[in-house]
């Protein structure tokens, strides 16, 4: 599938700061289910800073703005040719040995409740029915409801509420999955908003869980699918925070607000063209 | 109380190292020495070096117990010594290489992957990333106890920002003015050329994209930390700037620090604040001591850090009872200084042993330090034994347990004269294009009589510490 992203984000200052400094993980993932075929990240009077490639895979890009400046544009947009792998993350390029990805931070930490979701599976038997059981249970146990949850809203508060947003499914997940000795991680992307009405939203999150001999593989609680060709992957982390695709901090006394609008559009690939 | 390794006199003789300093010692009568003592702390005052060894806090106006008494190693113990350090400091920059790598260690099962990956400092955000020269600990601490003419252990390692080298530099100083004589009639290796051979070792790092002279520069968490006197001090000593993070910023690719002629690029920057703090956009984000966007710049050539993120997962008291093995898998010799006994109490088996021997071990925090948070079994009452025995049950995975170890004494002056004390030791080896030591180090005692608790934060003080050239 041929998937087209606009992604803006527009930062307001209510009084000019003197400078900002950000750190970008805005480029998607290099693997066997995405290829690009363009991509530009402009920021408005930004200069372009150090970049790398980190331990995870992602790319990672610094920028800085000169100031006094009031407000800025981040402006994302590109081409991506997905294939469905069934959520596997195969052919990609990464470092962090799995076992990092076993560690509690603080919205992803289990309590009592969360851990009896992992109840009478068996991770060391079969890693991957249990993966997919358990992204069923937190689908049934925390019902999709925007504006339910906040940013800082923990795994455990999401599930205690009964409702939350993609980032508290992802959560959930995550904290379960570590408990029953599963490495797994938060992931951001865009996802191909559905005509049928389904839940979406373009902008995404869901869970990767390391499954022994096959690797990472993504499941989306919210959706309740494994992530296929209308998803694009762009970085990960060890919970929402530690996989923002936008760190910032400005300098000076304004305060910050925001604005994020993100278009994913499809064109299906015409194989005769192809030729 | 007989057994202890007494560093100056054994059956009944002086030994050869100390030969000298009997005649001195005998030839102060108690009033010069009244007389001496009040001037060495008149000059500490006047230096302003106060109180605060190794992060230990405590009140930052008070002087450290300042001992007179030299603690003297022959040419030949130090030699030994030397390689030691020298072999330890590689083979621990050689498992930090290798952990934030391809991780041959965990591989091949020499080394636990819990204790690695899930360890606290252990930095996800630095896998992949080899720092300039292969180097992430560039000043490595290497905390020693004597217990024979020939036996040495290492306590615990320190790669991140061990401190304390100020007063090794401060206590010669102030004994060459004070003593000058002996300084004629023994020959002693000169510590002096530390801070340049610290300078040297900073400018060797620096980062791939530096072209020029590199300009190295301290990063201090301010003049509130309890070390802020050593950052002056090194900064002095060496030429260069003494930051705050708000004297840096990220521009493009690369750091700058703000000076009266505009702002100036930065090339090395040995940091004395925890890796929590360096950058809010990678660490935590709540941090007023960083410099936003270091970590960009870093990992992608524009800035050497000194010790490099990440480092502290090399000194952790658990990954400790590893290192002979890494100096084994790394280096192919056998360790030349002695690891302590350490039971891990995350181990079922040592955890048993541990419970059942409490009042004969000492029990430290993994990651304890300054003397804080631990249990010494021998000195403790019923009570705090019990009271340590839930904190280690509620958990195990926190706590390492080591025997009490027969710590040497050397002469120290005392107020009823000389008497011997106990005493560790602390060098600073350097590594950057080349592994260095200066031949000296940090002697600290225990003044309190029987203890063995050299702690300045628990009645320690220091000596002036000498290397006897052959």
């Amino acid at each position: 599938m041929l998937l087209t992203v606009d992604h803006v984000t527009r930062y307001f200052y209510d009084q000019p700061v003197r400078a900002v400094v950000q750190s970008h993980r805005l480029r998607p993932s290099q693997f066997d289910g995405q290829k690009l075929i363009r991509w530009d990240v402009t920021v408005s009077d930004g200069q372009m800073g150090g970049g790398f490639r980190d331990g995870a895979g992602d790319w990672v890009q610094g920028w800085t703005v000169q100031g006094p400046v009031a407000e800025i544009l981040v402006q994302v947009s590109g081409q991506v040719e997905t294939s469905d792998l069934a959520g596997v993350l195969r052919g990609h390029k990464e470092s962090v040995p799995p076992h990092c990805y076993l560690r509690d931070t603080h919205p992803t930490t289990a309590d009592a409740a969360l851990a009896a979701l992992g109840e009478g599976l068996t991770p060391d038997t079969d890693a991957l029915a249990t993966a997919h059981a358990l992204s069923a249970r937190i689908s049934d146990a925390i019902a999709y409801r925007p504006g339910a949850t906040e940013a800082h809203t923990t795994a455990a508060e999401a599930l205690a509420l009964g409702e939350g947003v993609c980032q508290d499914h992802a959560h959930a997940l995550i904290a379960v999955a570590r408990c029953l000795g599963l490495p797994a991680r938060y992931v951001s992307g865009y996802l191909l908003a559905g005509d049928d009405g389904s839940p979406h939203e373009a902008s995404h999150a869901w869970a990767e869980v390391h499954v022994r001999g096959l690797g990472w593989v993504g499941f989306d609680p919210a959706n309740r699918c494994c992530p296929d060709e209308r998803y694009i992957r762009l970085g990960s982390g060890l919970d929402a925070q530690n996989a923002a695709l936008i760190r910032g901090i400005a300098r000076g006394q304004g305060e910050e607000s925001l604005e994020v609008s993100v278009t994913v559009q499809a064109r299906q690939i015409n194989s005769q063209t192809q030729q | 109380m007989t057994d202890y390794f007494n560093e100056m006199y054994q059956g009944g003789k002086v030994r050869d190292p100390y030969a000298r300093l009997q005649g001195w010692m005998q030839a102060m009568p108690a009033e010069l020495r009244h007389m001496k003592q009040a001037e060495a702390e008149a000059l500490f005052r006047r230096i302003g070096i106060t109180f605060a060894v190794y992060g230990e806090g405590g009140d930052p106006d008070r002087l450290i117990p300042f001992d007179m008494f030299p603690r003297v190693f022959s040419g030949a113990e130090w030699a030994r010594l030397e390689r030691g350090i020298k072999q330890r400091a590689r083979a621990l920059n050689a498992f930090l290489v290798d952990v934030y790598g391809r991780g041959e260690i965990v591989r091949a099962g020499r080394i636990p992957a819990r204790l690695v990956y899930l360890n606290d400092a252990y930095e996800k955000a630095v896998v992949g990333f080899v720092p300039s020269k292969g180097v992430y600990s560039h000043i490595v601490g290497i905390d020693l106890v004597r217990t024979g003419p020939d036996d040495f252990f290492v306590l615990e390692d320190n790669c991140r920002t061990p401190s304390g080298v100020s007063y090794m530099l401060e206590n010669r100083e102030i004994m060459m003015r004070m003593f000058p004589d002996l300084f004629r009639e023994n020959r002693i290796e000169p510590v002096d050329s530390y801070p340049e051979i610290l300078r040297r070792t900073l400018a060797s790092v620096a980062p791939q994209k530096c072209d020029r002279e590199p300009t190295v520069v301290i990063l201090t968490p301010g003049h509130y930390n309890s070390a802020y006197y050593e950052h002056s001090f090194l900064a002095d000593m060496m030429g260069v700037e003494l930051v705050e993070g708000q004297d840096l910023f990220v521009e493009g690719e690369f750091v700058f620090m703000r000076t009266t002629e505009g702002p100036r690029r930065v090339d090395v920057i040995y940091r004395r604040i925890d890796d929590d703090f360096i950058d809010p956009l990678c660490f935590r984000p709540d941090s007023m001591l960083g410099v936003p966007g270091l970590m960009d710049v870093y990992r992608s050539g524009g800035v050497s850090i000194c010790s490099a993120p990440g480092a502290g997962v090399a000194d952790d008291k658990a990954v400790y009872t590893y290192v002979p093995e890494m100096i084994r898998f790394y280096l192919g010799e056998e360790p030349i200084l002695k690891n302590v006994p350490t039971w891990q109490c995350g181990k079922a088996e040592d955890l048993k042993y541990v419970l059942a021997h409490l009042a004969d071990l000492v029990v430290k925090e993994v990651h304890g330090s300054g003397g804080y948070g631990m249990l010494v079994g021998p000195k403790a009452t019923a009570e705090q034994v019990e009271a340590f025995r839930a904190r280690i049950i509620a958990d195990p995975d926190n706590y390492i347990a080591q025997p009490t170890l027969a710590l040497s004494t050397t002469p120290t002056f005392v107020a009823e004269g000389v008497a011997p004390r106990h005493v560790d030791l602390r060098p600073y080896c350097l590594v950057g294009e080349r592994v260095e030591l200066v031949p000296g180090g940090l002697t600290r005692v225990a003044l309190t009589e029987g203890s063995l608790v050299v702690n300045s934060s628990q009645g320690g003080g220091v000596k002036d510490t000498w290397v006897l050239a052959e």
